[in-house]
């Protein structure tokens, strides 16, 4: 019941061994008041029971095989290769430990460089971490980052940055000499919605440490961030890229490209469906002349005693374990599974295949931003968008989202959760998986709510 | 070209593989007409070159295979990490987050329509206060790091609410090196605590050092030597006593489920380890995932959202304003929660109890048949995990990095080396409950033949391994001219 | 071992020597050993003052990191910044090549007179290794 492989006969050796009389006698230690509490659990349950309960609280969730779903946000579907999750099923994979013994674990370390050099191609970046939790707390080590670097306070955030990011990254630097300043970076008007990248790159001055924004931003949209990278660069202030869909960047100029000093981002979308928003796997990486600032994990490539090539974790010092109260992080366990199920992913599909999922995702997108306007509903366009656009719903984000979920249509993100001005819309995301019956469904739907 | 054959033969880099112009997996097939990238986008923002490696889909299966081969897992044999809990992790466990009703719900779709997640990861929050014995529990935490940073954040916040500021932290110098830097990520200063020669807490030092600008002791329980800390309750009631708040570094957890509860010791938040006693797997170095556990003063606290139950269902309830903000950016690694709820619902009430029963007889077993043959600083009754020294054998010129590098050659997982940092060479072993007596054996019996060879042929322990993939690797070189990401022109 | 004696030390390894009105910095041959290879060495800005203790650098080989503490008060003038590329240089050359920071002393006439002479350094090494 609890996996041990050990008999009363064994256990009964083991004490002799010991020299005590029973498995009580290990326990002494524990204040006699508080040992062996009686505790309210349920009962143990075999394989086949335990499976049919999951199953039970499985089957109440809704998926996209039953539902047309136009949800990202953040969260984003991408067609995956199969051979993925068979690797990540392998036990050599997925039951081994962080590769701190690196003669017994090769594998793990030679994957990680991969992954990184994976990384650095994806971004433009010179070096990568093996990975943070996720995108948002990718994105809180940045701002860390740049304020060791640059030993100043001052963070300019993009309103158009993930709302769970911004609030991680505060939550992160609510305790140390950080002052974060959100820039809305859009405006609203009776036309519609619209970036405004010349208000962030206004708020940059002398004591900024770094500028955040987000590509393609939380709103799909693209845009050019010469006056930020111009802004920045007059002041000495660090530049910070989210990324939180990495098949976007099969497509889109690299960051490192843009200036970037730092790319934080978020790479599930690579290795699977959102899973309810984890595990996932944040990336960072960064510019050479920073990287003893990074956090976390760092694989290096190096030989071995006979000259031949090996791999090991490499500038350890930086972390918690050497450098105690002085790490450049306090994170230890990061996401390597799914770090190594985005190489995997990236290494199948080939720069061929990632392209190709950005580009239909890119034609999905806009193909239904035609279809809803074909049926007579307003879609906020005007800026360019990657895969996700601002849908008119005048009847209140939150009421259509309803509205259309009765229908069997998850109908996109209400964005009046980031700012009340857009109490009337909707962000909707369609991708490589997205099918022509989807955009069906979509569309019958919105004209079945809003006839009468 | 010939074959590669051994799995201990060098394997090229993906980069290696590549050829132009060979085909990777096929991409769906297009649903609606292309979009010309370049017509809709601003000029400047689409890419000129991807510079991927292209390489077949066999190719691809084969490499990851190859390279997975080289490393060493729970399902290949033994993997005595002490602190890290390697047991055997239930396949059942993988079946059940693949489920797609689990793998496949969006974060942001209508709460109504995963209820079943929602109750998942509801019950698992109230079933791990009832196993460690506090009042709420978050599992957005994505591993113990974070859950100890929410932690702090929470004890800073409580004293805020109290009008008090504080801004100390008492970490025990056998603690893991999470604590201090969390204290430090949380703006606080770290003030070590020494260990009594019977390896509890130094009771005189922490009097010496409480006062009113402490706001927490962080104590890993059991210890990270491996023992319990036999006056706990005098340290958690001199602490409050002083007006601090008492953090439970809950990575030992296995040691302890089903006989005793660290929230009944007066410790007033907790992380737990998913990843550790709830067997979700490491994965190589994650992912993870740390519960945080809080007594009902610090709830107020905690990010958000939490899921509630009302009559209408489950629902995510928003932050309040006491809040100190979320650390993930939706509830946490879902995928671990189904995979420890998953063990846990397996063990039951039962269950909890057998894993700490054996994993602490594992320990001690160890502990037995190894002390002839290798100093042990602190022998007593241990718990979950034992720590030897390597002082008898440093003394014959061999260090432990060649103790562990010689196991190696044995095919045996070395244990932790050179932590805790108050044990010189230190070993520090835990079994896990999951071993059997015939596999402790022929670790205990592949660490004293190491021993004896300290003894007879210490060449063989410097110039391990020999047995493995590679040999001993330059760490000088690769941080002197790190090299993390690979380029053409090497 | 026997240090130069054109140079004084700290307990906390460091030496300092007068080169003109400049007293220039390093760690001792001791300090290096503890800490085996070094790998890489962190020194501050030009223009910096220290004073005496003050840390101004970290040394770090690759399972450890060594503060570096200033044996004298001043203004950094110049940091040896050969070791960015050589940090070998502190193990192999460590009173010449691997040297650290120049500094301007605050008061040259008493800036190195509560520092320890080779002598007493010896000594001083002689009872740690004892």
């Amino acid at each position: 019941m609890s996996y041990s492989p050990s008999t009363d006969a064994d256990r009964a050796r083991m004490l002799r061994t010991i020299g005590v009389n029973s498995t009580d006698d290990l326990f002494v230690d524990i204040p006699a008041a508080h040992r062996d509490p009686t505790l309210d659990l349920p009962e143990a349950l075999p394989e086949v029971d335990v499976l049919r309960l999951v199953r039970g609280l499985a089957d109440q969730n809704q998926i996209p095989e039953g539902v047309a779903s136009f949800l990202g946000a953040g969260f984003y579907r991408h067609f995956v290769p199969a051979l993925v999750d068979q690797q990540l099923l392998r036990s050599e994979w997925y039951t081994g430990y962080t590769p701190y013994q690196a003669e017994m674990t090769q594998g793990t370390l030679q994957s990680m460089y991969e992954f990184q050099s994976l990384v650095c191609r994806l971004t433009g970046m010179e070096v990568a971490n093996a990975s943070l939790y996720d995108g948002a707390t990718a994105l809180a080590e940045a701002v860390l980052m740049c304020r060791a670097i640059t030993r100043r306070s001052g963070v300019v955030m993009a309103g158009t940055v993930h709302p769970a990011y911004r609030e991680v990254a505060a939550t992160y630097t609510q305790a140390v000499d950080v002052d974060i300043r959100t820039v809305d970076g859009w405006s609203r008007s009776d036309g519609g919605v619209a970036p405004d990248v010349e208000a962030v790159a206004a708020a940059i001055d002398d004591t900024t440490s770094c500028v955040v924004l987000q590509r393609p931003d939380f709103f799909g949209w693209v845009v050019d961030p010469t006056p930020v990278v111009e802004a920045a660069e007059r002041h000495g202030a660090k530049i910070v890229y989210v990324v939180t869909d990495p098949i976007s960047l099969g497509l889109l100029t690299p960051p490192g490209d843009l200036g970037a000093d730092v790319v934080a981002g978020e790479l599930r979308a690579l290795v699977g469906p959102p899973a309810y928003g984890g595990p996932g796997a944040g990336m960072l990486a960064t510019r050479k002349a920073f990287i003893r600032r990074l956090p976390g994990r760092i694989a290096g490539r190096t030989t071995d005693l006979d000259g031949q090539q090996g791999f090991v974790l490499t500038l350890q010092t930086r972390e918690q374990h050497i450098r105690r109260e002085r790490a450049t992080s306090n994170i230890t366990t990061n996401q390597a599974l799914v770090a190594l199920g985005a190489a995997i992913s990236i290494s199948a599909l080939g720069p061929g295949g990632v392209r190709s999922l950005a580009t239909r995702s890119l034609s999905a997108a806009h193909r239904c931003a035609a279809a809803l306007k074909d049926v007579g509903a307003t879609v906020f366009d005007a800026a360019p968008y990657f895969h996700e656009f601002i849908l008119h719903a005048p009847r209140g984000g939150e009421a259509t989202v309803d509205a259309l979920a009765a229908h069997g249509v998850f109908g996109g993100y209400p964005l009046g959760r980031v700012a009340p001005a857009l109490d009337d819309t909707l962000l909707v995301c369609a991708t490589d998986l997205t099918t022509r019956a989807d955009v069906e469904a979509l569309t019958s739907a919105w004209q079945a709510i809003h006839r009468g | 070209m010939p074959g590669r054959r051994s799995i201990v033969a060098s394997e090229p880099l993906i980069f290696e593989l590549a050829s132009s112009g060979r085909p990777g997996v096929r991409p769906p097939l297009a649903q609606f007409d292309d979009v010309d990238p370049a017509s809709v986008l601003p000029e400047g923002q689409v890419r000129e070159s991807l510079d991927l490696p292209e390489v077949s889909e066999i190719d691809v299966m084969r490499h990851f295979v190859r390279l997975s081969q080289r490393n060493h897992s729970i399902d290949t044999a033994i993997y005595p990490l002490g602190s890290c809990t390697m047991k055997y992790n239930p396949k059942i466990n993988e079946v059940a987050a693949r489920l797609p009703g689990l793998l496949e719900p969006h974060p942001y779709q209508p709460e109504t329509s995963v209820q079943g997640l929602l109750a998942l990861i509801h019950d698992l929050e109230a079933v791990l206060g009832e196993i460690a014995g506090f009042a709420t529990v978050t599992t957005q935490p994505a591993a113990g790091s974070q859950g100890e940073m929410v932690g702090l954040l929470c004890i800073q916040a409580w004293l805020r609410s109290r009008g008090e500021r504080r801004a100390t932290v008492l970490v025990p110098d056998s603690a893991h090196g999470t604590n201090p830097a969390t204290a430090t990520m949380t703006g606080m200063r770290v003030e070590p605590l020494g260990t009594a020669p019977d390896g509890n807490i130094d009771l005189d030092e922490l009097d010496a050092k409480l006062n009113d600008d402490v706001a927490a002791l962080m104590l890993t329980l059991p210890t990270t030597l491996g023992l319990f800390e036999q006056r706990i309750l005098e340290v958690t009631r001199r602490v409050h006593a002083a007006g601090g708040q008492v953090y439970g570094d809950g990575a030992n957890m296995n040691a302890m489920l089903g006989r005793v509860r660290p929230g009944d010791l007066g410790i007033d938040v907790m992380h737990l380890n998913l990843h550790k006693t709830f067997t979700t797997p490491h994965g190589g170095g994650g992912p993870g995932a740390g519960a945080l556990g809080v007594q009902a003063h610090l709830a107020p606290f905690l990010p958000g959202p939490q899921i509630v139950r009302r009559d209408s269902g489950y629902a995510l309830e928003p932050a309040g304003p006491d809040s100190v903000g979320r650390v993930h950016a939706h509830l946490g690694n879902v995928g671990n929660l189904i995979r420890g709820y998953t063990y846990i619902r397996s063990l039951g009430r039962e269950g909890m109890r057998e894993v700490a029963n054996d994993a602490v007889l594992n320990a001690n077993y160890l502990r037995a048949r190894l002390a002839p043959h290798f100093d042990i600083p602190y022998n007593r009754i241990c718990m979950h995990e034992v720590v030897l020294a390597g002082t008898r054998q440093r003394r014959l010129g061999v260090r432990t990095t060649d103790i562990a590098k010689r196991l190696i050659d044995y095919g045996v997982h070395p244990p932790t080396v050179y932590f805790p940092l108050i044990v010189d060479e230190a070993l520090m072993i835990e079994p896990t409950e999951t071993e059997s007596i015939e596999s402790l054996d022929q670790f205990a019996e592949a660490l004293i033949s190491v021993a004896d060879e300290a003894k007879t042929a210490p060449d063989l322990l410097h110039a391990a391994p020999s047995a493995a993939p590679v040999r001993r690797l330059d760490e000088v070189t690769a941080n002197r001219s790190p090299d993390v990401n690979w380029t053409a022109a090497d | 071992m026997n240090v130069p004696t054109d140079a004084r030390y700290s307990r906390e390894h460091e030496w300092a020597r007068f080169d003109g009105d400049d007293v220039v910095v390093g760690i001792t041959p001791y300090a290096a050993d503890e800490l085996g290879d070094v790998v890489y060495v962190e020194l501050p800005a030009e223009g910096l003052h220290v004073d005496v203790m003050d840390e101004f650098g970290t040394v770090e080989s690759v399972k450890a990191v060594s503060p570096l503490y200033a044996p004298v008060a001043g203004e950094v003038i110049a940091v040896n910044s050969a070791l960015d590329g050589a940090p070998e240089l502190v193990n192999s050359s460590p009173f010449h090549e691997g040297w650290m920071i120049r500094v301007r002393p605050d008061d040259a006439a008493t800036a190195i007179e509560d520092l320890l002479d080779a002598e007493a350094y010896d000594a001083f090494v002689d009872e740690l290794l004892a």
